[in-house]
């Protein structure tokens, strides 16, 4: 009898060690994913801020300006008047296409 | 524990039989009974420094094991504990109300050059000084041949140049990483922005301190890394800034002028939606200030906050509404315009010496711009309240706006306030002030007569309340009525007065002209050169924003001999900048209610 009790505690505490050392070798796996995670997140962090910069640089007012002016052909854009407010009510229903009585 | 009689019956009656001293067994048991104390109380005490002993003991054990461990084992950062924190940057990014990027910071690096572990001395300095045109050769050859251990070579390094200078392929010629601060607008708003200088540095890293502007201002907030890289979130509009700067520079172009300023700002909040001055400079590569001569040329002042100038009529308003506030007069009581007004040795006159005489409604006298009615509206109302009208303003105090200049921008007032002070002051003359200051104050008039403070922070910003003066506008200065007089008056200014030009049909603009002729440095008067001013209030039924426009000795050449009063500089340029800026700001032209008096006369 208690022999039986020694052998099944003896395997217990062989089987918690093997889980013990399980979980930690997972906690461990994890915490340098997170490592790496963190790390990309600091490039990509640094890399939106020069996408940012560079976005900023690429629409700064006095740029537009020239495009504006560059592609007047094309685009006819012009600085917004007053007269371009509209309501609206002013503008007229579109008109219903003509049926073509395909039935 | 029985305890043993000192003086047992028995034993002392045998002892008295056989006739030997009872007092000896007594002195016998008190003996044993103090010795049996003894050791017990020795016992004791045994066994307290053994419990002390092996708690002591303890104690140095787990210090010891703990110092062990502490020594032993690897150092590491608690790992788990990282992922709540951030990764942010040296300096907090600078904003627009609409989250816009104004400034930003970009890594780049640094160069320097240890010279004992450099190759090729000559090959390096003349390669260097190809790279970098600015850099003279015998200059890098002799610091690179001297006994010097550390140079530096450049504070920062386009990628372009860092890998030119990799080509070289000296090992001592290094590279440090290097934050530096992008202002992607260029010269956009450069005098809100400041610039930016580098403080303490090291190889590793440098400190990016802020010299001027916003960025001195508010330089602890900016690189407190507590606040996790938020914004400061400026009320500047971008588009309308560039706006601005567009139509002015445009319009000191066409005047003729040598420099000129515009502030925009909203009525009910103090917010500076826009503040230009011109000319202006680049923040990326900030100029060195001059080091003699006159400061206000250089492109660095900031002629909107720091030029203080006679501001010439725009002054008129104020003594106007400040007596209607009083009750002395109401925009039709008659005032005594006989010009030339004589007071003592002084005598002032109209402009062009007209005279509109013998006397005006108040109302047409600010229409008319009468030097010689508003001076007597100013005696009605007294030195003393007028300046403490003038204080409540603010025309005495530096303007309390969040940028590292105005602390220093005092307006020039006089230091004995005689009547003579009084007359010229009504009319802008004698009192020197920044068009901050202007804009702050026709802001407190539109604003039905509640004190406005100017702010460059966006109210209701994210992190505002704490770093800038939030708090919104209480102090009365003027009743509604007054306001709204005042501001009828000043449409009418635009509609039929002084200020035709900057009418612009929709947005019903009310405003003021000014022209003060500049002093001259030794005393005296130019002339032939003026600051024009236009103070502008729109739309004036429901007052939203205020601009204004100053010209610096502007010159208006299409007419027969040139004109340089305000009427035919600075407000055209103000017209065209309301006529441009109001629709991005969202306001829709309105048809404007007619006058009452046509009303009137159709009823007839």
């Amino acid at each position: 009898m208690n022999t039986l009790i020694y052998i099944l505690s003896a395997l217990a505490v062989i089987g918690l060690a093997f889980w013990a050392y399980n979980e930690n070798h997972k906690t461990r796996q994890a915490l340098s994913e997170v490592e790496a995670l963190q790390r990309e997140i600091g490039q990509l962090r640094e890399t939106r801020a020069v996408l940012r910069a560079e976005w900023a640089y690429l629409n700064r007012p006095d740029r537009l300006h020239d495009l504006a002016n560059l592609n007047f052909e094309t685009l006819g854009l012009m600085p917004l008047r007053p007269a371009q407010f509209g309501r609206i009510d002013q503008i007229a229903f579109p008109i219903p296409e003509a049926k073509d009585d395909a039935e | 524990m029985t305890r043993i009689p000192l003086r047992p019956l028995a034993r002392i009656l045998s002892a008295r039989a056989k006739g030997e001293n009872p007092d000896a067994i007594e002195r016998e048991n008190t003996r044993i009974r103090h010795e049996e104390m003894r050791d017990t109380a020795r016992q004791r005490s045994e066994g307290r420094l053994v419990v002390l002993a092996i708690s002591f003991i303890c104690l140095f054990l787990v210090v010891g094991a703990r110092m062990g461990l502490v020594a032993a084992s690897e150092p590491f950062e608690p790992r788990a504990a990282v992922s709540t924190s951030r990764i942010v940057n040296a300096r907090a990014d600078i904003v627009d109300r609409h989250g816009r990027i104004l400034a930003t910071n970009l890594r780049t690096h640094s160069l320097y050059a240890q010279p004992p572990i450099m190759v090729d001395h000559e090959g390096a300095a003349r390669a260097l000084a190809r790279i970098f045109p600015d850099l003279s050769e015998e200059r890098l050859l002799s610091d690179f041949t001297g006994n010097r251990k550390f140079v530096w070579i450049k504070r920062k390094l386009s990628p372009e140049q860092q890998q030119a200078v990799r080509d070289i392929g000296e090992p001592g010629l290094l590279f440090g990483p290097r934050e530096m601060r992008l202002y992607p607008n260029g010269s956009l708003a450069a005098h809100i922005m400041g610039g930016y200088g580098f403080g303490r540095e090291g190889v590793q890293a440098a400190e990016v301190i802020g010299t001027a502007g916003v960025e001195k201002a508010f330089d602890t907030f900016l690189r407190d890394t507590a606040e996790q890289g938020r914004p400061l979130e400026l009320s500047i509009d971008l588009t309308v800034q560039a706006a601005v700067e567009r139509m002015l520079h445009r319009g000191m172009k066409l005047m003729n002028a040598k420099g000129a300023a515009a502030i925009l700002m909203d009525v009910k909040t103090g917010e500076i939606v826009a503040m230009a001055s011109l000319p202006d400079f680049d923040p990326n590569d900030r100029p060195a200030p001059p080091t003699a001569g006159d400061q206000s040329g250089s492109p660095l002042f900031n002629r909107a906050v720091q030029g203080v100038y006679e501001l010439g009529s725009t002054f008129k308003i104020f003594a106007a509404a400040q007596a209607m506030d009083i009750g002395l007069v109401n925009p039709r009581t008659l005032v005594d315009v006989n010009a030339p007004l004589i007071w003592g040795k002084y005598k002032i006159h109209e402009f062009r010496d007209q005279n509109f005489g013998p006397a005006l409604p108040v109302h047409d006298v600010i229409v008319k711009s009468s030097n010689v009615g508003t001076s007597n509206i100013a005696l009605m109302i007294g030195q003393e309240r007028q300046q403490a009208f003038l204080r409540g303003l603010g025309f005495f105090d530096p303007v309390p706006v969040e940028l590292a200049e105005a602390p220093y921008a005092k307006p020039l007032v006089p230091r004995r306030w005689s009547e003579i002070n009084t007359i010229t002051a009504s009319y802008g003359h004698g009192i020197s002030a920044s068009p901050l200051h202007l804009a702050a104050a026709y802001a407190t008039l539109a604003n039905g007569g509640i004190k406005v403070v100017p702010t460059i922070c966006k109210r209701a910003g994210a992190m505002n309340g704490r770093i800038c003066n939030n708090a919104l506008p209480r102090d009365r200065l003027l009743s509604e009525a007054v306001s709204a007089d005042a501001i009828g008056m000043l449409r009418q200014v635009v509609t039929s007065g002084t200020a035709r030009l900057g009418d612009v049909p929709g947005y019903s603009v009310a405003g003021k002209t000014g022209t003060a002729d500049k002093p001259r440095p030794g005393g005296g008067y130019h002339n032939e050169k003026v600051i024009a001013n236009f103070a502008g209030i729109f739309p004036s039924n429901a007052p939203k924003y205020v601009l204004v426009v100053t010209l610096d000795e502007p010159t208006e050449t299409s007419g027969s001999s040139p004109r340089r009063t305000a009427g035919w500089t600075a407000v055209p340029v103000a017209g065209e900048i309301i006529r441009r800026v109001a629709p991005l700001l969202g306001l829709w032209p309105a048809i404007e209610p007619p006058a009452p008096n046509e009303i009137i006369l159709t009823a007839n």
